[in-house]
């Protein structure tokens, strides 16, 4: 017990330390939790002063047989005229010990043999995952029957085989925890630092874990009791000890006489385990909300930078473009109460045959507000202000707080539509490239499958795929990442859309593919004049191809207008830090800027 | 894909020989003197030794585990020594009513859990609260305490179902139906809340993926993406999930047969247990083993045919 303890609490630094105690602080102030740990700590005095507190000793027999509580016994009395508190009182050190081992076994399996499969792999790996499919594959409870058969009823013997049984969950939780900490690189930094194995493990991976390995071992502890509980109520556990579950047994045959002498052991069986079940949750939400909020923190940045004079968009008449955000304003509401402000008061537009580049560092709200455009933002987004028009139609109007989703889902994919950013994983895996393709054409343009197979062969040839055939019936993970960003354009363009969203169509991609596939880009626009917007962090993605460019930084846009203007000459400090910063030594913009005599640039 | 399901049934019978040696070591290895607690304390120590030699419990243990396991390959696994009956037959005259059970419990999880599953992460809100305190409640309370309620209310003081079952092979089916209708709720319940629970993560997990909102932009309707795509990219974590709820309502059986008083495996499991009736144990957890194994080969093939890696190549 104290060996595996020792290991879970190497105090892992100082940011350790500082989060456990913020950890424990919200676990406190979560209602639940704070009547976890008060019904876990009522558990533990009954069970440390079960001498001083029942009034009986709990295995005397008396006359008085199934009496109701009174005045002496407080709770009644059993079939054989034992006092029911006093059982109950006693009968918490037989449950808290069963939790106790069955938990401490299953932790000193599952922990170090997770850390030895996730640290070093191998043949160890395979080994221990192979024993680990075949304990989970045994139902337990056969499990327990067979070692009860074998050894008799022996509290002790059956929770160590159970702690090994359950093991696996700790195995699995701890292997994939320390593989995927093995491979950051601060674990790569440690190694070459010289720093031991044993010291990256208790240092770097153990501070990860620990955290999931107590809510594990809270809800190991549950089941452990329901599982010794019920032995004992099939009447496999020793019969002379004062436990709940012989107690439940010992009530279920008077169940017709007295079903009251069954509540109470069963009501205390249930409570403890549901105090261990909720102090799992609620840690678990103490985690996850401390994830959270550091995930708002990165973020909502501080709104110190300056409001510069933003270019007014809405002052230009609505029905002059084709799509047109104004004063879009989405906010997120956070654990704590309150919201955060993504995208701040941003206008833009864009009309048919150009290209509007939005430009900003990651977390700057650019894709917030085109994922706004699609009606597409996650369930928990709030359009707070502002209106989207779309070829004279309002789909979105937070005035009248409406986001028109029918009006939405008719222009997606048929008007407007989407390149993502990451090529694989926006490919459904389970299916054909080609049904992906032929399915949005069949719904949308109502034509038959066979003319969407053709259109699809098309379409790939016209993205520049040379064997159109193959990859029309190749499944997603068969294609390279090239490949599946010329399919997902493919897909954007198949319906004849008036408007393509592109976030950051090129950012996972190779840099001579980042080339082709704006080519891929600009060539389908010249044919098809569709109205472009394109998402970068990358300002010569806008060099290239766009005609005008919104520049965003935390929500809002500090810079609009024609490209070859803000380029030129931008006026807003962090265009010029994001140009510089990209325009080091490259010698031919700035020598065409000299020979255009417009100047200004350093 | 061939190969792949050859692979995983070698390694289920391998899984299968490996625990039937283990537990045949654990057995005979651990329990006292077997002979003796056979003939009981009044017998003679010439009756026990002449019953240890007839049982071959002389026999060194490895002689005796090699013959054990030539047996099971032509399938016997020898006789209970209190009631003399074969195992095999033991075990076929009790599976029917276990196996009907179970397979009921388990398609009643798969529906219920399903539904409410999906339907709490599509929907979010109150029905994923209730969700959320089902698995909370579900997790609480030991099977046999929801058995113990039930039979208190349903059968004790509203009497519409019997407490005690009284079904046998030539009962009427609306016999087997009333007797087993509260044994099954009491099996599913606790299972159908943290199945739910599981299926609603699953997901959940899916709907966050990038693809789903390509699939959105490109004017799929929501039911088709829900119910083409998510619902079949999480079937694998499902199906994982309730092979897992199978293997549990297994032990699951074992209580509630013992609490309702039906004949079936579970019950006989829990009466070998307490006899010590070794061959009887050893029988029960093989015929567990193995429909474990049938039952994980077919979820690792369904789960190979879902993952075009798997069928394609």
């Amino acid at each position: 017990m104290t060996q595996t303890l020792e290991i879970t609490d190497i105090p892992v630094g100082q940011t350790g330390t500082v989060k456990r105690a913020s950890v424990i602080g919200r676990l406190l102030r979560n209602p639940m939790g704070l009547a976890a740990v008060a019904v876990l700590l009522l558990i533990v005095v009954c069970a440390l002063f079960a001498g001083w507190l029942a009034p009986f000793d709990p295995t005397r027999a008396t006359n008085t047989v199934l009496s109701s509580p009174n005045g002496t016994h407080l709770l009644g009395t059993d079939s054989t005229g034992r006092d029911i508190l006093s059982r109950l009182l006693y009968g918490s050190r037989g449950t808290l010990l069963s939790a106790v081992i069955a938990a401490v076994v299953a932790i000193g399996i599952g922990l170090p043999a997770g850390l030895v499969a996730g640290y070093y792999g191998r043949w160890f790996d395979n080994l221990s995952s192979w024993a680990t499919n075949i304990l989970m594959a045994l139902p337990t409870m056969i499990v327990l029957l067979a070692v009860r058969a074998a050894v008799g009823p022996n509290v002790y013997v059956t929770m160590v085989v159970f702690g090994v049984m359950v093991s696996p969950g700790f195995f699995r939780l701890v292997r994939t925890a320390t593989q995927s900490v093995r491979g950051e690189l601060y674990v790569d930094a440690a190694r070459v630092a010289g720093l031991s194995d044993v010291r990256i493990i208790g240092r770097h991976i153990l501070g990860v874990v620990r955290a999931p390995v107590i809510i594990q071992a809270a809800m190991v502890c549950g089941i452990a009791i329901s599982f010794q509980s019920a032995l004992e109520f099939l009447g496999l556990g020793d019969p002379t000890a004062a436990t709940w579950g012989v107690m439940v047994n010992d009530g279920f045959r008077t169940i017709f006489r007295a079903p009251l002498t069954l509540l109470w052991p069963s009501a205390a069986i249930s409570l403890t385990i549901g105090g261990f079940v909720l102090f799992a949750n609620a840690l678990r939400d103490a985690l996850e909300d401390q994830v959270k909020t550091k995930e708002k923190r990165k973020a909502a940045q501080p709104k110190t930078v300056s409001t510069a004079p933003v270019p007014d968009v809405a002052a230009v008449p609505a029905t002059e473009h084709l799509l047109e955000v104004r004063d879009l304003r989405i906010q997120y509401p956070q654990p704590g109460g309150g919201r955060t402000t993504v995208v701040d008061g941003v206008s833009w537009f864009v009309d048919r045959d150009e290209v509007l580049g939005i430009v900003g560092e990651s977390g700057s709200g650019k894709s917030q507000s085109v994922f706004a455009v699609l009606g597409l933002l996650p369930d928990n987004a709030i359009v707070a202000n502002g209106q989207i028009i779309f070829d004279g139609v309002s789909t979105v109007d937070a005035s009248t707080s409406r986001i028109d989703q029918s009006a939405l889902a008719a222009l997606r994919g048929r008007r407007i539509s989407y390149i993502p950013q990451e090529p694989m994983s926006n490919l459904d895996p389970s299916f054909t490239i080609g049904s992906q393709l032929v399915r949005p054409m069949t719904r949308l343009l109502g034509i038959s499958k066979a003319e969407g197979e053709k259109r699809a062969l098309d379409l790939l040839a016209s993205v520049g795929i040379k064997d159109p055939r193959r990859t029309y019936s190749s499944y997603p993970h068969q294609v390279s990442g090239g490949m599946a960003q010329r399919v997902l354009i493919a897909g954007a363009i198949s319906c004849e859309p008036d408007v393509i969203i592109a976030d950051e169509p090129t950012s996972a991609l190779d840099v001579t593919v980042q080339a082709e596939v704006l080519d891929v880009i600009r060539d389908l626009q010249t044919e098809l004049h569709q109205g472009i917007i394109l998402v970068t962090h990358n300002f010569g993605v806008v060099a290239d191809i766009c005609d005008r460019v919104a520049v965003m930084q935390n929500g809002r846009i500090v810079e609009q207008g024609d490209v070859r203007t803000i380029l030129r000459n931008p006026s807003h400090e962090y265009t010029q830090m994001l140009l510089e910063s990209m325009l080091v030594g490259k010698k031919p913009l700035t020598r065409l800027m000299s020979d255009s005599a417009t100047g200004g640039m350093k | 894909m061939l190969t792949f399901i050859g692979k995983r049934l070698a390694s289920g019978v391998v899984a299968l020989v490996v625990v039937a040696c283990l537990t045949f070591v654990l057995l005979f290895t651990t329990s006292g003197n077997i002979a003796r607690n056979i003939m009981g304390d009044q017998a003679s120590e010439e009756s026990v030794a002449a019953k240890a030699h007839e049982l071959g419990l002389d026999r060194p243990l490895l002689a005796r585990l090699g013959s054990w396991l030539w047996d099971a390959v032509h399938l016997q696994f020898g006789k209970s020594y209190f009631s003399e009956q074969q195992v095999v037959s033991a075990m076929v005259s009790r599976l029917p009513l276990t196996l009907s059970m179970v397979f009921v419990a388990i398609v009643l999880t798969a529906l219920i859990a399903t539904l409410l599953g999906v339907t709490a992460a599509v929907k979010r809100g109150v029905v994923d609260r209730v969700v959320q305190v089902m698995a909370v409640l579900g997790a609480s309370i030991p099977g046999f305490i929801i058995g113990i309620v039930l039979v208190l209310v349903f059968a004790i003081n509203l009497r519409w179902f019997p407490a005690v079952s009284k079904i046998g092979p030539t009962s009427k089916p609306s016999v087997w139906v009333a007797s087993l209708t509260l044994p099954v709720i009491a099996l599913v319940l606790n299972g159908i809340a943290s199945a739910t629970q599981q299926i609603r993560s699953a997901f959940i997990k899916q709907l966050e993926l990038d693809y789903v909102r390509t699939l959105r932009s490109r004017g799929i309707p929501e039911r088709e993406v829900l119910f083409r795509h998510v619902l079949r990219a999480a079937a694998p974590a499902g199906l994982t999930v309730l092979s897992l709820h199978f293997i549990g309502l297994l032990g699951g059986v074992v209580i509630i047969e013992t609490l309702f008083a039906l004949p079936g495996l579970g019950r006989l499991a829990v009466d070998a247990t307490t006899q010590s009736d070794l061959p009887l144990v050893m029988g029960v957890v093989i015929y567990t083993v193995a429909i474990v194994v049938v039952v994980n080969l077919f979820v690792d093939i369904a789960n190979g045919w879902l993952n075009p890696k798997v069928r394609v190549s």
